[in-house]
């Protein structure tokens, strides 16, 4: 028993530093932060589309079936990653996906649209970055998953590569259809 | 030469470090204003560095939540409604100072509980710890021999005494 007593801080030490290092041998990104939106309704959002590409983009979008919000810009190379994967999602799976257009001039996005294709239903125009912040964003590109009751059910932060999308999209998505 | 470089690399360094991020535009028009603004910059945490508060970041992100702090404080809201905008969007990660909830009890009472424990621990070794038994009063030969050492030792310390060393 006092063998016991005298291990107990040793012991308690040897815890701490398997409790410390379970989240740096799996690897986990500290800066990778639960969004506070789980689980609650879509921000309210009010955006003008992009000129001539028809109307923007508003919460009234959301509901009635499970879709994708995207948060993108023409100057973000990491959005040029996951773009054939979001074009792939709205084409083979049938998503819809709108998509906030963040910090970005209407025509760069326009351009950039053109070039690479155009997989969103809605885009929203958010020069000023105020819907971004509304959204809780930590950078772009940022992935939403809304349910058909239009809460946000599930945030990924950081390009949506074919992993991501098979893994932790498709099967939320299949879930929640 | 070196030890003048070592110095201006050190100097740079500390120039270096945190400082205000503010662009000039971003100064409010009403002092009272301003003042409640860079309170709450300094509160508020840069959500993209993550340790650099608002004040400090010079991140696009942090420009922009600057700018919904001004709008806010310009439509009248009060510090712990513009406080609330923010954790309602980006958590109670955004504040700088984590908010007594349930969610942080661990982290606010941890130091308490190991601080009582720990006393506790203490006293009670201690109140258990068995008094110690009073020594056995000398024997007259003991008594005798201390006096004997102890008038020794007051010859050693008289100024002229030479003593054993």
């Amino acid at each position: 028993m006092r063998w016991f007593l005298y291990a107990l801080p040793g012991l308690a030490f040897a815890a701490l530093i398997v409790w410390v290092a379970i989240p740096l041998v799996r690897g986990d990104d500290p800066s990778d932060l639960p969004s506070a939106l789980i689980d609650q309704a879509a921000p309210a959002t009010d955006l003008p589309g992009l000129p001539g590409r028809g109307p923007g983009f508003t919460t009234a979008d959301l509901g009635g079936e499970v879709m994708l919000v995207n948060v993108f810009a023409s100057w973000c190379v990491p959005c040029l990653a996951e773009h054939p994967v979001l074009t792939r999602l709205a084409a083979e799976e049938g998503l819809t996906i709108h998509a906030i257009n963040y910090r970005d001039a209407p025509d760069d996005a326009l351009a950039w649209l053109g070039r690479h294709g155009d997989p969103f239903a809605r885009i929203g125009s958010d020069p000023e970055g105020r819907a971004g912040i509304d959204w809780g964003i930590t950078g772009v590109p940022e992935t939403f998953v809304i349910d058909a009751a239009g809460r946000v059910r599930f945030r990924f932060a950081g390009p949506v590569m074919p992993e991501i999308a098979a893994e932790r999209i498709l099967p939320l998505v299949e879930a929640l259809r | 030469m070196r030890r003048f470089l070592i110095l201006s690399a050190w100097l740079i360094a500390i120039g270096a470090g945190p400082g205000m991020a503010l662009e000039p535009e971003e100064r409010m028009a009403d002092p009272a204003l301003e003042a409640r603004a860079l309170d709450l910059y300094a509160e508020l945490r840069c959500v993209v560095c993550q340790n650099n508060s608002l004040l400090d970041s010079p991140s696009q992100i942090a420009a922009d939540m600057r700018a919904v702090v001004r709008d806010r404080l310009l439509a009248g809201d009060g510090d712990a409604e513009i406080r609330a905008y923010l954790v309602d969007r980006y958590g109670d990660f955004v504040l700088l100072e984590p908010p007594f909830n349930p969610g942080t009890l661990a982290l606010w009472l941890a130091p308490l509980v190991v601080l009582v424990a720990a006393g506790g621990l203490i006293a009670w070794r201690i109140a258990r710890r068995p008094a110690r038994p009073e020594p056995d009063p000398l024997t007259p030969e003991e008594r005798a021999a201390v006096e004997a050492l102890l008038e020794r030792r007051r010859g050693d310390e008289t100024p002229d005494g030479g003593g054993a060393r």
